[in-house]
């Protein structure tokens, strides 16, 4: 009398385990055909001419090396602002605010900005800086960048350093080293791994940000190192020669694709290794 | 052994809440210089409390407090004018589960010995060895030196972080539970270890081990429900306890 029972229950599973295993292929497939299409037309315009030469005019030879260079520096100059900024607000969630009323708030705040439409992020930065100085410029955009890294970072220490067992830091003061000693001996240590792929994964995040960049380092065909003065990035550019009407530009924004994809890769598989690393200790 | 040794540490009237839960009632307890003192009593009974209120740990938490007096040496050391990171120099502890820090094993002996003043590196590793050898890891570790602190086994570690203690040269060490996450063979080690530093410090370990406590203590405090029931010398409690209670839990028959 069982056995019917057993014999639905085994139907039951076999319907639910294909509805998954095909949701899953639908969902992997698509993801395989853009990173198929982006291999493909990617890697045809890959050459030295890319990583040498700047934004050429519709129909001649270019490259992509304002816009590498361009997002290399805002985004080197955002992590120089958010990693610090974001290690010690995150240090101030887990260690000394934990039970405060403040630590709540900070907290709070940080989750919105974590959530932010980074457009609204760039539309802020707008207004406060390329207003006030008057022109588009690399500085604002690597503020505005700043901006998208600092939730974060901030979010990351936090958990990580709340990952560290209290025994620790108990063990740390018992021989009577006082609390920052502790942090920067001991917490920050045993979490290294931990905060170093919060940083990892913002700059994954902002290697890809377009909207905030639009309204603050705009964009610039020439090759330029100057902080002052409007600058291009792989984002911005694939979205300006992607619209374009011109088959050249088009590849080059296919490459430029492909290349902050693999570098946004390279780091997610980084980050990865350092995670597993950090659990195992 | 005479009761009337000198007292290291003399606990009057605590009392310890967490937020509004009385933890510690009234506690009145003597720790006698250079001997070693067990607290035993059921999970729960505020044992592990009571030790950490020995080097004011719990101030790490709010709400918590502690009233009454524990005079060290003749210094109440619950006063707001002492200064804690002093006292716990004056005060090891060691854990219930090894906790050595994220880096060698040289460095967590090292942490501990400069953090007052720089101490040069000759004088670090002749301090580092003698730690080592004090707390029996010395032969196991003395070519590993550079080795991370948490490549060690559980014994090991937990010897590391007797070394660790003893390296600033303590005068009291809190032991809670030390042995509770080891094999017995790295517990005997330990229990020896504890008979022979008592030489130099005094020593309180928490236990829920009744064999160790009577193996290696001088005296036991046998407490229930965040009271002392019954305090004296350790082949006392367990061979003639004069309270009903202390003899049920020795005995196995509660707790």
């Amino acid at each position: 009398m069982n056995s019917g029972y057993y014999f639905r229950r085994r139907l039951r599973n076999r319907f639910f385990l294909s509805l998954s295993v095909v949701a899953t292929a639908f969902g992997l497939s698509w993801l395989a055909l853009i990173l198929g299409t982006l291999l493909y037309e990617g890697f045809s315009s890959i050459d030295l001419g890319l990583f040498i030469q700047s934004t050429p005019p519709p129909g001649s030879m270019g490259g992509l090396l304002n816009a590498i260079l361009g997002s290399l520096m805002m985004s080197s100059f955002a992590v120089l602002i958010g990693t610090p900024l974001g290690i010690f607000a995150g240090t101030y969630l887990a260690e000394y605010g934990r039970h405060t009323k403040l630590a709540t708030v900070v907290r709070f705040v940080n989750d919105i900005l974590l959530s932010a439409p980074s457009i609204v992020l760039g539309l802020f930065i707008y207004d406060v800086m390329v207003l006030t100085m008057g022109h588009f410029s690399a500085w604002a955009g690597g503020v505005a960048l700043a901006v998208i890294v600092i939730p974060v970072v901030v979010r990351t220490t936090e958990n990580m350093l709340l990952l560290i067992p209290n025994t620790l830091r108990e063990a740390a003061v018992a021989l009577g080293a006082p609390r920052s000693h502790v942090i920067q001996q001991v917490t920050w240590r045993a979490a290294r791994a931990g905060i170093v792929t919060g940083v990892l994964l913002a700059i994954a995040r902002i290697s890809g940000e377009t909207a905030p960049l639009l309204f603050t380092a705009l964009n610039n065909q020439f090759f330029s190192l100057n902080p002052n003065a409007p600058m291009a990035s792989l984002p911005v550019a694939i979205f300006q020669m992607a619209m374009s009407p011109y088959a050249d530009w088009h590849r080059l924004a296919w490459s430029g694709a492909l290349l902050i994809t693999l570098a946004v890769l390279v780091l997610s598989i980084t980050a990865r290794v350092l995670e597993a690393r950090t659990d195992r200790s | 052994m005479a009761e009337n040794g000198a007292v290291k540490v003399a606990i009057n009237g605590l009392s310890f809440y967490y937020g509004g839960f009385q933890a510690l009632n009234n506690i009145t307890l003597p720790l006698y210089r250079n001997k070693v003192t067990a607290f035993i009593g059921p999970s729960g009974c505020g044992k592990s409390t009571l030790l950490r209120v020995l080097n004011r740990i719990y101030e790490l938490y709010p709400n918590q407090r502690a009233e009454g007096e524990v005079m060290l040496d003749g210094e109440n050391m619950l006063s707001g004018k002492l200064d804690l990171n002093q006292l716990r120099a004056k005060v090891g502890m060691v854990f219930q589960k090894p906790t050595p820090f994220p880096m060698t094993i040289f460095d967590n002996i090292a942490f501990g010995l400069q953090l007052n003043k720089s101490v040069p590196r000759a004088a670090l590793e002749g301090r580092a060895e003698h730690a080592l050898r004090r707390a029996a890891l010395w032969d196991e570790v003395k070519d590993k030196l550079n080795a991370s602190g948490t490549s060690l086994s559980g014994g090991q570690q937990q010897r590391l972080c007797i070394a660790r203690s003893v390296a600033i040269k303590p005068e009291l060490i809190l032991l809670d539970e030390p042995c509770s996450a080891l094999d017995p063979i790295s517990t005997a080690k330990i229990e020896e270890l504890i008979s022979e530093l008592c030489e130099d410090y005094t020593i309180t370990i928490v236990t829920h081990n009744m064999q160790q406590a009577s193996r290696v203590s001088d005296y036991t405090a046998f407490m229930f429900l965040g009271e002392v029931i019954e305090f004296g010398e350790t082949e006392k409690i367990f061979t003639t306890p004069s309270n009903k209670r202390t003899e049920d839990y020795i005995t196995g028959r509660f707790g």
